[in-house]
């Protein structure tokens, strides 16, 4: 492990001219037991982007929440500069004293009224609810002028529900310029764009930076931060446990820092290819109209290797995840899995087919959150007779395998007794890849495995995915994670707006090109 | 045939559109409000019956008719804190807690009357609101007698149609409330309270639900009746739907049912009991449960509709 720096003894740098806009001393947050934050220092200087690094539970999302007046501090003090410079401290628990003070807040989920357009949502709150009217030319203006200043360009007369993620996060943070913040904050901005859409991001926040508005940028995206910010402050564990320049520091670095062990690399041994289990020729499934539809795809998956379908979500992804997984039907076109028609809406005969599936949403989709462990562990096979007899369950046994399942994947849990919406996501995930690579399936439907998951369980499901490719098992890898698409696919095919391209091969394969694609342009022309 | 056709032709037919559309240009504007706003408000059946004793009592009292409106107004607020105060804060069950209120409301309000009248046969009658008398209006052909026959309470139905538009669409105010209705979070991270625009809003649209109640015991009729409500604020509910919670098409859902419930009325008297009475009873509502079948698949409900909202949870 890395010693982490001290934070007392601050790197001397000639930034430290700039003011101090905020000071955070000593914050600490409890919720019953467990101490979220323990005992934060962080100072954040005008025109300087913070990057605020941590996985899941590390209390980023705390440290966070305590700036903008979701939750109060225990103990500890925040510190904000006002419009003069002087630093006063920021009554806490209340979003309006924070927005006041000149903070802002661009959540990873958005607060955005999908009814209103996004010139709504901009002055939503910005005048006495008494008012008769919202001083339209003027604030207009106000808001022509800040899409000039920063280049975020959106159109702002539809409502938003109707435009790109990509638009509406660029009225998200127009919505936090308006309100002349001096302090912004970014929680995972980037998960949701396409690489290009990520860049003209770090163009903007730079751009912003160098008015001297101040931007701490949360992500797990390592070699984003590194090329976007200029000092790096790692939490684990609620626990600041770095604060350095970025200058000098490597990803390998920060990820232990994060994780607090070392990373193992993934493995990617060749394989050799077998029987195709997946082919796609020509479908369509969904109505015309329809959203998240696929128009068509020509797809063939073999045994061993892995296909990578990159795309923002709602192209056409959610459908092809539910043909493969009997939940829909294809409209037109052939598709054939493990060798045989599947023309019919049937998830039982796919899974007795040998598809296993990772749903897109394990909470919603892939576990029933009132079951416990070990009847969550045999959802798919509660027919067999090793799990019944006569039409009564084993329990002996379905306890039994869910307690050697428990063992062999690392599920941290009470016991296969334990209802599994007690379980942590990653702990959650886990169950799920026991009930699928239990089965040894031949075609292997992986829909956003990892997401929202840390590192410590993303490197387990990567793992334990290339191991399945190893023992012969064809993966429909569907991710939004170009990281992750690269480090695990053979090959990798674009789907944008319900058509899925080629799958081509990753090595030699340019992330941009890919990303380009995901936005809509074809390969040839951007060859 | 001619005959059922021919009613259209009478003035008699759209004034009486007109008086049975008013009470549910008011329910129908208050649910859609409180809707709006993220709260479904099934008190509504209940409250009407508050707001029509409630404010017929008042007038009976010695207060101007006015002042029953305004009684009226009030006491539905007040059923309106209650339903907001337990579904907002609170965050229970809006379908329980508003049938609640509706059993609640509607106890009180027969409660109270048997209190005032303990021995009474007949409910005691006071001076409704009489029809407006405009001089220039009095002469048009076919239209001055349709709106010969309403009172100044109607006049404040339609007036109330365009003041909420306008409220919803062009002030702060409505913004805020169809923020709150769409994404609460939203309305938080801006600064502003969810409890408090979701409970004025609920309190501001209970308040016209009262005013339906009220303008059957004071303009309509004469006096108030168990029973007289007759579901009337269901109604409002499949009406609200069927208006895509915007106030103008509450407006012509209202007068749709309304035109609806005149003309299967003077349907029965033209086939003169041939066809049993209940078949024609149950047109307007066949209409509803049809134009809900249409509209509601395609319906854009408000997106936090029903869903409580907690502070610092998401």
């Amino acid at each position: 492990m890395i010693a982490p720096t001290a934070p007392d003894q601050p790197d001397r740098t000639p930034h430290e001219t700039r003011p101090l806009v905020l000071s955070l001393a000593g914050v600490t947050k409890r919720f019953g037991n467990l101490v979220a934050n323990y005992a934060i220092d962080l100072d954040v200087r005008a025109g300087e982007i913070v990057a605020l690094l941590g996985e899941n539970g590390a209390g980023k999302t705390t440290l966070m929440s305590i700036l903008f007046g979701h939750y109060v501090a225990d103990e500890g003090t925040v510190h904000i500069a006002d419009a003069a410079g002087r630093l006063a401290p920021l009554p806490g628990g209340s979003a309006e004293a924070a927005l006041d003070a000149g903070i802002g807040m661009v959540h990873q989920h958005f607060t955005l009224a999908e009814n209103l357009t996004g010139f709504e949502n901009i002055v939503l709150g910005t005048v006495p609810l008494w008012r008769l009217g919202f001083g339209t030319a003027a604030a207009r203006a106000k808001v022509a002028r800040l899409m000039k200043e920063s280049g975020l360009e959106a159109d702002l007369d539809v409502p938003v529900g109707r435009l790109s993620v990509g638009e509406q996060q660029r009225i998200e943070i127009l919505k936090a310029l308006y309100r002349d913040v001096r302090v912004l904050i970014l929680d995972e901005p980037t998960a949701v764009l396409t690489p290009q859409e990520a860049d003209s991001l770090s163009a903007t926040v730079k751009t912003l930076a160098g008015k001297g508005l101040a931007v701490i940028f949360i992500s797990h995206k390592l070699h984003e931060v590194l090329a976007l910010c200029e000092r790096v402050v790692v939490l684990r564990g609620g626990a600041k446990v770095a604060d350095r320049p970025a200058a000098g520091a490597d990803r390998a670095m920060l990820a232990e820092l994060m994780v607090g062990r070392e990373i193992p690399a993934r493995e990617r041994t060749p394989s050799t290819l077998g029987a195709p289990v997946l082919r796609l020729v020509g479908v369509a499934v969904g109505a015309p109209g329809e959203r998240d539809r696929l128009e068509t795809a020509d797809l063939e998956l073999r045994g061993g290797e892995i296909i990578g379908i990159a795309g923002v979500s709602g192209n056409g992804q959610g459908s092809l995840a539910a043909l493969v997984a009997g939940l829909k039907a294809a409209r037109s076109g052939i598709c054939e899995i493990a060798g045989y028609p599947a023309t019919r809406t049937d998830p039982m005969t796919r899974i007795k087919a040998g598809v296993g599936r990772i749903p897109e949403d394990r909470h919603r989709d892939g576990t029933i959150g009132a079951l416990s462990v070990a009847e969550n562990h045999v959802l798919e096979t509660v027919g067999s007779s090793e799990n019944q007899r006569h039409g009564l369950l084993r329990r002996t046994a379905i306890r039994a395998r869910a307690a050697q399942a428990i063992r062999d994947y690392d599920i941290r849990c009470p016991g296969p007794d334990a209802p599994i919406r007690a379980l942590s996501g990653g702990n959650m995930q886990k169950v799920v890849l026991a009930r699928v690579l239990e089965r040894a399936p031949r075609l292997i439907l992986a829909h956003q495995p990892t997401r929202g998951l840390d590192i410590g369980a993303t490197t387990d499901v990567h793992r334990r995915l290339l191991a399945a490719r190893g023992r012969g098992a064809g993966i429909l890898l569907i991710s939004e994670d170009l990281d992750e698409l690269f480090a695990l696919s053979d090959r990798i095919a674009v789907i944008h707006a319900g058509h899925l391209s080629p799958a081509m091969e990753v090595a030699g394969l340019d992330v941009r090109i890919v990303g380009l694609m995901m936005a809509g342009h074809t390969a040839e022309e951007d060859a | 045939m001619w005959a059922a056709l021919e009613i259209l032709t009478q003035a008699n037919f759209w004034a009486a559109t007109i008086r049975i559309a008013t009470p549910l240009i008011f329910g129908v504007l208050g649910a859609l409000l409180c809707e709006r706003a993220g709260v479904l408000n099934l008190g509504i059946e209940g409250i009407f019956v508050a707001g029509a004793m409630s404010g017929w009592l008042a007038v009976y009292l010695g207060l101007p008719l006015w002042g029953g409106v305004l009684v009226a107004a009030l006491v539905g607020a007040l059923f309106g804190l209650i339903h907001g105060v337990l579904t907002v804060p609170l965050g229970l069950s809006q379908h329980v807690t508003g049938i609640g209120v509706t059993l609640l409301a509607t106890s009180v309000a027969y409660f109270g009357y048997r209190v005032a009248f303990p021995n009474v046969a007949t409910p005691p009658r006071i001076e409704p609101f009489s029809p407006l008398d405009l001089p220039m209006l009095r002469d048009l052909p076919f239209v001055g007698p349709i709106l010969g026959q309403q009172t100044a309470f109607t006049v404040l139905a339609f007036a109330s149609v365009a003041v909420l538009a306008l409220v919803l669409a062009c002030t702060p105010l409505g913004l805020a409330i169809r923020a709150v209705g769409d994404n609460p979070e939203a309305v938080e991270a801006q600064g502003l309270s969810v409890v408090g625009l979701r409970i004025g809003a609920v309190m501001a649209g209970s308040a016209l639900m009262a005013l339906g109640g009220a303008f059957l015991t004071l303009s309509a009729f004469n006096a108030f009746y168990f029973g007289m409500i007759n579901g009337r604020g269901w109604v409002c509910i499949a009406l609200t739907v069927f208006a895509s919670w915007r106030p103008g098409k509450a407006l012509v859902g209202a007068l749709l049912f309304g035109a609806l419930d005149a003309y299967q009325l003077r349907l029965q008297t033209i086939t003169g009991g041939a066809v049993p009475s209940q078949i024609f009873l149950m047109l307007p509502y066949l209409f509803s449960i049809a134009a809900l079948v249409l509209v509601a698949r395609r319906a854009d409900y408000p997106r936090a509709l029903m869903k409580p909202y907690f502070k610092g949870q998401r």
